[in-house]
């Protein structure tokens, strides 16, 4: 067996030095918190309760407020030093991202628009 | 010009901030590079939902997302996969307290919610290739089936992986090695869950918007 | 059996490829026959080729780099002589089908394959020794980095003998790069190539950035990194970052031409324009990810050679930082064109502008490094001074398309080809040259020769300025890129003139070989004994040149910037070493080698239609892995005895 380097006290996995209780409660108030948002995300798709052009933007909402439950109830995300790390690549990751998606979007809808279309093709277009 | 290292001994003065303290542990180097990757699997994704998002409109005179989708269905797969995450935390606590029987069922439980995830996927995909929908049909269809099959891809690498950490736990048993692994594949799985969020959101149930 | 693989494969009735792969078989038979012969292979095996060392890989990586550069160059020869050649009637010597796979293999080489695989090598060799460690983070991986991209260069070799490559350019847009106006391999043999490549570039940045964040000496905070350190920070969180966009976007492009997926093609509701878009946000920080370390070589260059240390070390890393956030922000630059909108195209062009200002306080930072130092005009400063005027200019030509009706008129004409191979040879080529001189000593226990380091210098310089200044003429004049023939004659004389710049490169290239062999027959004139033969200020000139396997000793420990420097500068007493204990460096491991081997299978199966065999290299690739994972033996114990013996050879050196 390779010999290990003694850990330090601090020097540990964020959220590694927690005790077994809180680690359980840790992850029974995580699965609760991402059932529930779930069940609300499946609920405001079909209700009729909410006005229905904020839909996509409450289920955007639910969806990040349960990857927050998840990092932060699983993944143990914290403010912690030992986790300043994996925060500031957590928020380059998270960067690139938005601009990928949303950038991509924002520039292929641009792009789109400025296609022009001919009679025929705008028959094409309409008819999907 | 000396090179000699005039130092009692390699330590930082007491105190010090986390980041004078010298070289990591290695269970602590191991698991911030996992998250590194994970982070880059995370923008693999991006791409891929990027991709969707932009061609999730160009459905070919075939049917497009609501037409097609069950939401029913995918509350069952989002259900297993969120149970899974469950029990795969409950395999961490049972790996910190080094029971071998504890860990063996929470990752046959977590395997199994897995695979019941797959399969549910599996016959989703394939009543949709039967139905003549596959991702050959449209731009849409080759973006679904990507996104989603590729997050498919990563569960089944995920159980795989899995059944080989049992089976280090089997024949090694907690080592600093294997319980780093572990360490990692519970940080992999979690992230899959998250993927998850992200697929079942934009383009399941936003396919209804 | 075979899939699409037969005997029409090879190029019999094409001579120039077919003289080359002669050569190279010849060569290479030569080369194997020449170690068995001496009795080499235990020694390479067991030192080189499964070494899991960083300094054996980062040398690995420079060769690799430097045998490209002969090919990638080949590649650039060819194509100045046809356009010297091929004016008005004149149809030159290459084909146009040929002429478009050597254009696209120019620029996949170069990038991919020469200007990554230079960096990374560098990165690799020296950042452990400047942080004070004794190795990367995960050394095995970055064995199995480094062999995934020979593999990735040996596929792209190996589509020179059997098959074609792509003729799409090098970033392969559809619907060129589709099944259905490609249907050869071309386009195949660049794919795998660089998905193969492109997890082993993926891994080493996973790999190096973790080594910055988490392994450093006792005392070396963020603020007392060497400069160089926080530039490779910022390069390869950009891997990090970018690299899986790459990687998305091919296998997109892949299930569209092997499973019929529609998601670039022309039909069934596909978009090409999507694929620009995703793969220029990869390709834009790709650009920085080169730029940057040849920024930090420069950085170490300048201080130790100005005798000060380095003006400005916080807005040198805000600015790197910088440089790194708003990499990601610019990549419609390169698609202006494509028709976007004039808002958005503006918004583009500003970013554009804004990123040239960090890039700007770092070169003020070098000019006011410089003021007031005591110079030593060695070839690196050469290189940083030729970089630092070169640079400038080609930046100020980006800054000028960065403008989008100006990039209406220049977009693809031979004036973007000038500026990004000013920047790139201006900025990367001198920083990994300059890099290859200042620790060529440190690797391997001498200097290069001074003189023909001057004569390479000039060489590329001359060289760089007649071959792609006219061609920013010819741009202006309304050439554009990849066009095997031209019809105005008047643009003649440019060509030719970038021709002779070409060749006065080429004689830089054989200079920079015969410096390596001059260097090595008289390498005991020019030996390092001290391990600091520059006069040094970072850690890694505090050890011998060539380190021991285990780089320190005992890890020093660092109160400030500079640390070497300030270690000299207090007269250590060598009384006071501290006590020296067994240490476990890294056992050396065939995992690399066997993963690429099946890696290499994989690729040349897929591009083949072999189904079966592509299913034993997966089989294979995953089974070494699962191999792996079961070894325990991964570390050599090195003794006390060991240790002291190689610090007393070095103290004595040192105090002679």
């Amino acid at each position: 067996m390779s010999v290990e380097i003694e850990a330090r006290d601090t020097d540990r996995a964020p959220g590694s030095h927690r005790s077994s209780r809180d680690r359980l409660r840790s992850y029974l108030v995580g699965v609760a918190l991402a059932a529930v948002l779930t069940a609300a995300s499946f609920a405001a798709s079909s209700s009729n309760v909410v006005w229905s052009p904020s839909i996509p933007v409450l289920l955007a909402v639910l969806a990040i407020a349960q990857m927050g439950v998840h990092l932060v109830f699983f993944l143990h995300i914290s403010s912690a030093p030992d986790s300043t790390n994996n925060v500031l690549s957590l928020a380059f990751g998270i960067f690139v991202v938005g601009l990928l998606i949303f950038g991509s979007m924002i520039i292929m809808a641009n792009l789109n628009q400025n296609m022009t279309l001919n009679d025929q093709m705008l028959d094409m277009h309409l008819q999907r | 010009m000396s090179a000699a290292v005039d130092v009692a001994h390699s330590e930082a003065p007491e105190g010090a901030p986390l980041s004078q303290r010298g070289p990591a542990p290695t269970r602590v180097v191991a698991a911030f590079g996992f998250w590194l990757f994970l982070l880059s699997d995370i923008i693999l994704f991006a791409a891929l939902f990027a991709a969707y998002a932009v061609l999730a409109g160009s459905t070919n005179g075939g049917p497009s997302g609501a037409d097609l989708f069950n939401k029913r269905h995918v509350l069952y797969e989002t259900g297993c996969l969120l149970a899974s995450s469950f029990t795969c935390g409950m395999m961490m606590i049972a790996m910190d307290s080094r029971s071998t029987r504890l860990t063996y069922l929470c990752s046959l439980v977590t395997a199994g919610l897995g695979a019941l995830f797959l399969s549910l996927e599996f016959s989703e995909f394939a009543d949709m290739i039967h139905g003549g929908n596959g991702p050959t049909r449209s731009a849409f269809l080759s973006a679904f089936f990507a996104l989603v099959g590729t997050h498919g891809i990563h569960v089944t690498v995920g159980i795989g992986w899995l059944a080989m950490m049992v089976g280090q736990v089997t024949t090694i048993g907690f080592a600093p090695m294997v319980v780093r692994r572990l360490f990692c594949f519970s940080l992999f799985w979690h992230a899959l869950d998250i993927v998850w969020i992200g697929v079942f959101t934009v383009v399941y149930l936003g396919a209804y918007q | 059996m075979f899939g699409k693989l037969s005997w029409d494969a090879i190029p019999l009735n094409e001579p120039i490829p077919l003289a080359t792969v002669f050569i190279l078989i010849i060569g290479m038979s030569g080369l194997l026959t020449l170690v068995t012969w001496k009795g080499w292979w235990p020694y390479l095996w067991r030192e080189w080729i499964t070494s899991t060392d960083h300094k054996r890989i980062g040398v690995m990586y420079v060769v690799l780099a430097l045998v490209m550069l002969l090919r990638g160059f080949a590649d650039a020869i060819m194509m100045r002589m046809q356009l010297a050649l091929a004016a008005g009637h004149a149809a030159g010597y290459l084909p146009p089908e040929h002429y478009n796979q050597i254009f696209s293999a120019h620029g996949t080489i170069m990038i991919f394959f020469v200007a990554m695989t230079f960096v990374i090598g560098l990165m690799n060799f020296v950042l452990p020794l400047q942080l004070g460690v004794r190795d990367v983070a995960f050394p095995v991986l970055n064995s199995v980095s480094f062999w995934l991209t020979a593999a990735g260069v040996l596929l792209v070799n190996v589509s020179l003998g059997i098959g074609e490559f792509a003729r799409t350019g090098w970033l392969a847009y559809p619907p060129l790069s589709e099944i259905a106006y490609s249907p050869g391999v071309g386009v195949d043999y660049y794919l795998w190539s660089l998905q193969i490549s492109g997890l082993g570039t993926l891994l080493s940045g996973i790999n190096l950035t973790t080594t910055i964040l988490k392994l450093r000496a006792p005392g070396m905070g963020y603020g007392r990194m060497p400069v160089f350190c926080w530039t490779a920070l910022a390069s390869n969180l950009l891997i990090v970052a970018a690299f899986p966009i790459l990687t998305a976007t091919f296998a997109m492009l892949l299930l569209d031409r092997y499973l019929g997926f529609h998601f670039f093609t022309n039909d069934s509701g596909g978009n090409p324009m999507m694929y620009v878009n995703l793969i220029w946000g990869w390709g834009h920080p790709e650009v920085y990810i080169l730029i940057l370390p040849a920024f930090g070589v420069f950085s170490e260059v300048i201080a130790t050679f100005s005798g000060k240390p380095l003006f400005g070390y916080r807005s040198m890393v805000m600015a790197t930082m910088a440089i790194c956030v708003l990499s990601f922000l610019v990549w419609l630059h390169h698609f202006f064109t494509m028709g976007a909108g004039a808002n958005v195209n503006a918004v583009f062009g500003v970013a554009t502008m804004i990123i040239a200002v960090p890039t700007g306080v770092k070169v003020f930072n070098w000019l006011f490094t410089m003021y007031g130092g005591s110079i030593r005009f060695t070839t690196p400063v050469y290189w940083a001074i030729g970089f630092m005027v070169t640079f400038v200019i080609g930046g100020m030509t980006g800054v000028l398309m960065a403008i989008p009706p100006a990039d209406f008129v220049l977009h693809n004409s031979l004036f973007l080809i000038a500026h990004f191979h000013n920047v790139i040879i201006g900025g990367v080529l001198f920083g990994a040259m300059a890099g290859y001189t200042y620790w060529f000593p440190k690797a391997f226990g001498f200097r290069l020769h001074e003189g023909l380091g001057k004569a390479v210098f000039w060489c590329w310089l001359f060289g760089f300025y007649l071959a792609f200044m006219p061609l920013y003429a010819l741009g202006l004049m309304g050439a554009t890129r990849r066009m095997q023939h031209y019809a105005d004659p008047t643009w003649q004389p440019f060509m030719v003139a970038a021709l002779v710049g070409a060749l006065v490169i080429l004689l830089g290239i054989i200079l920079t070989i015969v410096q390596l062999v001059v260097s090595i027959r008289t390498r005991e004139q020019r030996r390092d004994l001290t391990g600091d033969p520059w006069d040094g200020r970072t850690l890694e000139w505090s050890i011998s040149s060539p380190p021991p396997a285990w780089n320190f000793a005992v890890l020093p420990t660092v109160s400030g910037p500079d640390a070497f420097w300030s270690i000299k500068r207090n007269a250590p007493n060598p009384a006071k070493q501290s006590p020296l204990e067994p240490l476990r460096v890294p056992t050396h491991s065939p995992l690399g080698l066997l993963v690429s081997f099946f890696a290499v299978l994989l690729g040349f199966s897929l591009i083949w239609h072999i189904w079966w065999l592509a299913l034993v290299g997966l089989a294979g690739a995953v089974a070494v892995c699962v191999r792996h994972a079961w070894r325990i033996d991964l570390e050599d114990l090195v003794s006390i005895a060991e240790i002291a013996a190689h610090e007393r050879k070095h103290q004595t050196q040192v105090f002679p």
